[in-house]
């Protein structure tokens, strides 16, 4: 493989062109779940996915990706629901909630998986590269429909980033200003559906939350403003994605998912070392010349 | 008692009941605070302060009766409040400096799409430096002290320009110079025509700082200007036989 390959081939284009949109989408969104403290939601919503695609190919026979998309979109919504509607009527911490609502939903998905791969008439389905991503498997088509996604995703964050910044700082006072906070909130985690699903092909739904997590984490390392925290985390998600999917293709059957987060965890770990605003290494020479200058 | 007209009042609350889990934290309140002048909320810890503050703004669900706001129902007034929350309320770690958070008190009034521009960045500045806070401008907001944060807090709501204000504790662990500096701004406030209600839980100060006073023991004890409503029957039936302890003789 030769880097002019990834223009003119047709796997490494799409690989690289999916894996790409994925991580600039999650980047952006995760740095809004990561400030609402909901990185581990991303994860219920990934993991709910599963069941919503194994029913929409049981349903329709087809694994057309819209028809699988819209099944996990419309699986993960329900996750959303059930979690808010336990929160809000027990007394089951939110920890424990997540907990629950992912693991219910993960296991029943993989019982539907199995089902479908026992159908005669399927063969070899195939679904079961949701679970951890395989990007050599994406085809134009895909590809086509994750960029309209996120270009869905990507205008309506800019047109509303003054609402949504005030919205995740503080919503009673977003609310005192006459913002429709309710519709705010749902639509945030409506954009993170949509991010999730962009994900499901490439990373898969166990490894999902990491590239919304970790893209954040690090780039919230770098800088105090909202603003850059989100070009860069959309960076940091964008490099992780080109290059985790062109590892995990160069070699024999890697999953994608894997290969994307080892990278996604070598950029955090990186960050939280020397990271301009809130890297270890420069803490410690600030307080080093703090005490310097009292001493 | 002479009748004032109906404009007199800034707030008016009548019959208000609020309830977190079938527990009355308000019971009945009819209430009404005056146009142009320094009010303050005061009773003990649990007594439905910030509740009521919360209510009369449309953040808290109520269970029974009405507010308005310069004869209007809240609804129609959103944006016109400005709103100074408890310090604790919000996380100090986000990604913002101070100058970030004073321009969300003018996103209302951009209105959807518009961006802040020079113009209110210029405003921000000014509102900054009424509190004291215009060297701090590009500091990261958890790198301020507590005091420095109720400043920013402050110049977010001198920012929004409204014509009533709301604030929730805003002496709550302060250093001497913020006391001051929100003391300052009430006054600034108070002689721009505002109506301004306060949570305070320092009786010593109140009747130094405030015109007006409401006493609050989940039902209303009395309310009015705040040398007639500070009487010692008044102050025990809020506080209870510990009230003695709290005011100087």
């Amino acid at each position: 493989m030769t880097w002019t390959e990834v223009f003119t081939d047709y796997t490494l284009r799409n690989v690289a062109l999916g894996s790409a949109i994925l991580g600039v989408v999650s980047g952006v969104l995760g740095t809004f779940a990561v400030l609402r403290r909901q990185g581990l939601a991303g994860d219920a919503l990934a993991h709910a996915a599963l069941p919503g695609i194994c029913l929409a190919y049981l349903a329709t026979g087809s694994k057309a990706a819209p028809v699988l998309m819209l099944g996990a979109a419309l699986a993960g919504w329900v996750g959303m629901v059930i979690l808010i509607g336990f929160l809000r009527r027990t007394r089951v911490d939110p920890g424990s909630a997540l907990a629950i609502v992912l693991t219910t939903f993960f296991g029943f998905g993989v019982v539907l998986l199995t089902v479908v791969q026992k159908r005669p008439d399927a063969g070899q389905a195939g679904l079961d590269k949701f679970l951890f991503g395989q990007a050599a498997a994406l085809v134009q088509d895909q590809v086509v429909l994750m960029a309209g996604l996120s270009v869905v995703v990507l205008v309506l964050i800019a047109a509303l980033f003054k609402e949504f910044k005030v919205f995740v700082f503080d919503v009673d006072y977003a609310r005192t200003l006459g913002l429709p906070t309710g519709r705010l909130g749902a639509l945030l985690t409506a954009l993170l559906v949509i991010a999730i699903v962009i994900g499901l092909n490439t990373v898969g739904v166990v490894l999902m939350s990491a590239m919304l997590v970790a893209p954040a984490a690090a780039a919230r390392q770098w800088t105090e403003s909202l603003g850059r925290m989100i070009l860069l985390a959309a960076g940091f998600g964008a490099t992780a994605g080109i290059f985790g999917a062109l590892w995990s293709v160069s070699q024999d059957h890697t999953p994608t998912g894997p290969a994307i987060v080892l990278i996604l965890s070598l950029l955090v770990v990186v960050s939280l070392l020397f990271g301009s605003s809130r890297g270890w290494v420069w803490e410690r020479v600030r307080r080093h010349r703090q005490s310097g200058v009292g001493a | 008692m002479s009748v004032r007209p109906a404009l007199a009042h800034a707030i008016e609350v009548r019959d208000l009941t609020v309830a977190y889990e079938e527990k009355p934290v308000l019971w009945d309140l009819d209430v009404d605070v005056r146009s142009g002048a320094l009010t303050a909320i005061i009773g003990p810890n649990g007594a439905g302060k910030s509740t009521l503050l919360k209510a009369i703004l449309g953040l808290v669900p109520r269970v029974a009766g009405s507010v308005s706001i310069f004869g209007k129902p809240l609804s129609e007034d959103r944006g016109k409040v400005g709103y100074v929350p408890q310090r604790s309320s919000v996380d100090w770690d986000f990604p913002a400096d101070a100058l970030d958070v004073v321009l969300m008190g003018m996103y209302g009034r951009l209105g959807w799409l518009r961006r802040p521009g020079r113009t209110e960045r210029e405003k921000a500045l000014e509102c900054l430096e009424e509190v004291g806070m215009r060297e701090l401008a590009q500091r990261q907001i958890g790198r301020l002290s507590g005091g420095q944060q109720q400043r920013v807090f402050l110049a977010r709501a001198l920012a929004q320009d409204a014509r009533l204000y709301m604030m929730d504790e805003p002496f709550a662990g302060v250093d001497a110079v913020t006391e001051q500096a929100v003391v300052e701004t009430l006054r600034k406030l108070r002689d721009r025509g505002k109506t301004v209600v306060v949570v305070h839980h320092d009786l010593g100060s109140a009747p130094e700082y405030f015109d007006e006073a409401i006493l609050l023991n989940v039902r209303l004890v009395a309310s009015g200007p705040i040398d007639e409503v500070f009487t010692p029957e008044n102050l025990h039936k809020t506080y209870g036989a510990g009230a003695r302890f709290l005011v100087a003789p």
